[in-house]
């Protein structure tokens, strides 16, 4: 282990961008919960940050190849974490998601990302092969569908779904031919109908519906995305200031520091401020990408790459729902959006990218 | 850990030549997924374009709409006050409810109309019609609504409920009790579909309370105030979270009737279980003092929404209680149309005051035979004595020789068959025949028998009591009439219509009418009141042909009374007509109707002048006061 490591050497832009994104979202969080029952929310999530970069700091040190070792272990204590859940975790927002004691709850699919990670990264690199099989999709693919199927159980659609794009992501970079590609397309031809009938709940499958046309219940789902989308028209260029957007501080807005805060930070910070913050995540999701690409062997790129897959589909799923591109699936956005859960697992994955990063400077 | 690494593995390095532990085999596809992420970027950079700049104006407008109401604060209608500015028509505060649109989801349609007794089908068609306007266009859904509705409306309030039910404070008209000047005032109710597009209420929305009938109708756009409206902001629970600003609500005018409620009460108890009417009016400039129509209605049951059960029995009373008789009653006027017809022959020269004619009973024209009402008859009768005495045959022989037109011409410049052009709606205008009307109307030439009738207030000849007392009151004044108004409106002093007659004349025709009541023989004795000089005319009519009265319907027809009279006799200050219908053998009572309401103006004129007199007493001679005792002198 006589890794040379120091300060230096961490990767600064993303460092930098990750904290910028992390005290807008504190910010957003006060001005969007000021005089209502949350009103702590934006010192609770300061020090969440606070403990995300104290885990983030000791990812990195750990050399990443320990964690790849022992992915299969961590695969089955998550699964068997989530089966506890599903019997003795706590319902709150209409799902049996969080599992703690008092206050203190932990969403524990939040956390089964990383591990989804370190296990597509760990069988993508046992494979030793520049082409993947078919047969290793399905078997990953099994592997990756027990979570999900427990995750959906909560239920909890969208937190399932992200595990898909690191799979998806994993499966490809390891060299699956396009034939398979191909039938993968032909079978979800086929069952995403029979999905819909058998698989979805009547919320999922409105919210859906609302999806495509919002206009259509105004009252009930589409409500959420035309308000979401009144309040980022509202911002305009330049944004209606800091505490003074009305469709966040009058609670047109649904849920404003957490599914919709970047809802908020448009109307009151204007398409100025979201091109500075969709600037900054793109900086973040090409330094993760960059660091995939100089990693030192293929069990750092793919671990950095799920990483990358899984922000970037988090970013598309939750600005798109903001702005009415994407259905409402009630996916946090990383970073910004209220959770010690979702903080501190993606402060988790920061860490490990950076140890990724750290792994080049072995002598 | 072996066993769950993948199968074949070792196979697969045997076949493959050679394992290479680093990342270029994948560079081209993570080159991919930088494009696919910078796609991701500009996908959604688009859509921020879209709604921040592109389509700005629109979203800005929804979200000032979303957290900015308006609250309508609704004008109080204008109070409605006598002569002496004592209070006929008053408000008082109420609520309203509202549905706002907005917020409304048509499953809580039924549920709301049941908690508040409406018909829920009837609702549901109201919202209906809405469909097409604005969005933040409120429905009124029920005016003055009870302590009960209240409750359940601020129990339902919380937006898991009815968020779409809004209260608002209005003013509710307050009429008199009993019906009390029901016909004069009118009533107000909520502005009808078909109102919506009359001309007349052109400027008014859905859910305006207007004034439907009588003066709240002909004076709305004077009564009504402008409402105004307050600007709050609220958030999504619909609590007020800030004003922005308030347009007060500028209330209506307050109208000044020239009605003395004095002469109105005694006049309405006058004809208290009798149907007809009674107007007084001050011949001097036309001021109504009284105005009454029996049957009378409640105008209070209009006040806001009248139920359908009330509505039905009004309109199905036989004796058509919505009907303003003085004003729309059409009829016969009988012998007081004789003043006029004796004034059209003096004036005419067919006659003069020497005239003489037999009353055998009863006289021949034209081959029939006309009876006079008095069977033994009244021998010979001059002017003076065809009028006291109201002698059918004496005027059959005035009206032949005066002519059908010549009566018309007279009729018509005393204002019969012309709306009077009283300031409320629905005026009617009567009928004067003539032989021009005839042709005009039937394209027959009239029948010199035909005027034998018509002399005696008969045949075609229909008046209201309001023209009745028009025509006498101008007559009294030497031939000027004032035209009748409710409303003093300095600006609008309408000029009298002054006759071409001779004075001497009229002054004939007042004699004649000063006997009526004061002299012996005279058929209105019963008006006749001790200190001051009252004229006046008996009349009874027909409703309708011998033949038919003698049909089943016949008890139902009984004639008509009528009593006209004006006082002082030599300078008239009051004009009173009077209808009583269906009046039959009680003819005779209609004149001490008339006499009521001319002793109550007398009365209160002598209070009136007696209450003067003593406050300048007072005021002149303020040691009349009470007097300090004097301290006891100190011997």
């Amino acid at each position: 282990m006589a890794r040379y490591r120091s300060i230096r050497d961490l990767d600064w832009a993303l460092l930098i961008s990750t904290l910028i994104i992390c005290a807008m979202g504190i910010l957003q969080i006060y001005s969007a919960t000021r005089d209502t029952k949350y009103d702590d929310a934006w010192w609770k999530q300061a020090l969440w940050v606070l403990v995300g970069l104290l885990v983030m700091w000791i990812a990195a040190q750990i050399d990443y190849h320990t964690l790849l070792g022992q992915a299969f272990v961590l695969y089955f204590l998550s699964i068997a974490c989530l089966a506890v859940v599903l019997v003795i975790g706590t319902t709150r927002f209409g799902g049996r998601r969080w599992i703690g004691y008092g206050s203190f709850h932990l969403q524990v699919s939040e956390f089964v990302k990383t591990v989804i990670i370190l296990l597509v990264a760990r069988y993508l690199t046992e494979l030793k092969t520049d082409r993947a099989e078919g047969r290793d999709l399905l078997k990953l693919g099994g592997l990756v569908a027990v979570p999900m199927l427990l995750v959906m159980k909560q239920p909890d659609l969208g937190t399932a779904l992200t595990y898909l794009p690191i799979l998806a992501v994993g499966i490809l970079l390891a060299g699956l031919r396009w034939q398979y590609v191909a039938v993968i397309g032909v079978v979800l031809l086929l069952v995403v109908p029979l999905g819909w009938r058998y698989g979805l709940k009547d919320y999922q499958k409105a919210r859906l519906v609302t999806f495509l046309d919002p206009g259509r219940d105004p009252q009930g789902t589409g409500y959420q995305v035309i308000q979401s989308k009144i309040a980022v028209g509202a911002g305009q260029m330049w944004g209606r200031g800091v505490t003074k957007g009305t469709q966040t501080q009058y609670g047109f807005l649904p849920v404003p520091h957490t599914d919709f805060i970047f809802s908020a930070f448009a109307e009151e910070h204007g398409f100025f401020g979201v091109a500075w913050m969709l600037g900054f995540y793109f900086v973040l999701l090409m330094q993760i990408v960059q660091n995939a690409q100089m990693a030192p062997d293929r069990s750092g790129m793919y671990l950095c790459m799920g990483v990358g897959a899984l922000l970037l589909f988090h970013i598309l799923v939750n600005i798109g729902m903001v702005v009415g591109s994407m259905p409402v699936t009630g996916i946090p956005l990383p970073l910004m959006s209220y959770g010690g859960s979702s903080i501190l697992s993606f402060f988790l994955m920061l860490g490990l990218v950076n140890s990724v990063r750290l792994g080049r400077f072995v002598t | 850990m072996s066993l769950w690494l993948p199968e074949h593995t070792e196979e697969r390095i045997r076949s493959k030549p050679a394992l290479r532990d680093d990342t270029k085999f994948a560079s081209a596809k993570i080159a991919f997924f930088q494009y696919l992420a910078v796609g991701v970027f500009l996908f959604l950079i688009a859509g921020f374009w879209t709604l921040q700049v592109r389509d700005r104006e629109s979203y800005k407008e929804a979200a000032e709409r979303n957290r900015i109401k308006f609250v309508p604060l609704l004008a109080p209608r204008g109070k409605i006050l006598d002569r002496d500015g004592r209070v006929i028509v008053d408000n008082r505060s109420s609520y309203s409810l509202m549905l706002a649109r907005d917020h409304l989801r048509p499953q809580h349609i039924r549920p709301i109309a049941l908690g508040l007794s409406l018909d829920p089908d009837q609702l549901e068609a109201r919202v209906e019609r809405f469909r097409s306007r604005p969005k933040y266009e409120n429905i009124f859904i029920k005016n003055e609504i009870t302590q009960g509705e209240v409750a359940f409306v601020e129990a339902h309030r919380d937006p898991d409920s009815f968020p779409e039910l809004e209260l608002i404070r209005a003013q509710r008209r307050l009429y008199p009790q009993n019906g009390l000047a029901a016909h004069v005032i009118g009533y107000v109710g909520e502005i009808s579909e078909a109102e919506l597009n009359l001309p007349e209420f052109i400027k008014y929305d859905q859910g305006a309370v207007i004034g439907k009938a009588g003066l709240e109708r002909q004076y709305n756009d004077q009564l009504m105030g402008v409402d105004g409206q307050k600007q709050v902001v609220v958030d999504n629970h619909g609590t007020v979270r800030q004003a922005l600003g308030i347009k007060e609500a500028i209330p209506g005018k307050n109208l000044q009737l020239t009605l003395d409620l004095d002469l109105q009460v005694v006049a309405e108890l006058a004809m208290e279980n009798r149907v007809g009417a009674v107007v007084a009016l001050d011949p001097r400039n036309g001021e109504v003092l009284a105005m009454v129509s029996t049957p009378a209605y409640d105008p209070n049951k209009f006040a806001s929404r009248i139920r359908a059960a009330d509505w039905n029995e009004l309109r199905n009373n036989p004796e058509n209680p919505l009907l303003n008789r003085a004003i729309q009653a059409q009829f016969a006027p009988g012998s007081t149309f004789k003043p006029i017809v004796a004034l059209a022959g003096l004036e005419s020269g067919a006659i003069d005051e020497n005239f003489k004619a037999h009353c055998p009973g009863g006289a021949s024209f034209y081959g029939h035979y006309f009876a006079c009402y008095l069977k033994g008859g009244h021998g010979t009768v001059d002017l003076h004595k065809g009028i006291t005495q109201s002698c059918d045959v004496y005027f059959y022989n005035v009206g032949n020789r005066t002519g059908i037109d010549n009566i018309a011409k007279y009729a018509d410049m005393a204002g019969l068959g012309h709306k009077t052009g009283i300031d409320l709606p629905n005026e009617m205008a009567g009928v004067v025949p003539s032989s021009e009307w005839k042709m005009r109307n039937f394209r027959q030439k009239w029948y010199a028998g035909e005027t034998i009738s018509v002399a005696i207030g008969q045949g075609a000849l229909t008046v209201t009591p309001m023209q009745l007392a028009y025509a006498i009151g101008g007559l009294a004044m030497g031939g000027v009439w004032y035209p009748p108004h409710l409303v003093k409106d300095p600006d609008r002093m309408e000029k009298p219509r002054i006759g071409k007659i001779d004075p001497a004349n009229a002054q004939k025709v007042v004699y004649g009418m000063y006997g009526v009541v004061n002299e012996a023989g005279g058929t209105g004795g019963r008006a006749r009141l001790p200190g001051v000089s009252v004229c006046g005319k008996t009349g009874s009519a027909q409703r309708m042909s011998r033949e038919a009265a003698k049909t089943s319907l016949g008890h139902k027809m009984k004639d008509n009374a009528w009593f006209v009279a004006f006082a002082p006799c030599e300078a008239p200050e009051i004009t009173v007509a009077v209808l009583w219908e269906g009046a039959g053998v009680h003819g005779q009572f209609a004149a001490p109707i008339a006499r009521d309401v001319i002793k109550a103006y007398f009365d209160k004129k002598a209070r009136q002048a007696r209450d003067r007199l003593v406050a300048e007493i007072k005021r002149a001679q303020p040691r009349f006061g009470p007097v300090a005792p004097q301290a006891p002198s100190q011997p």
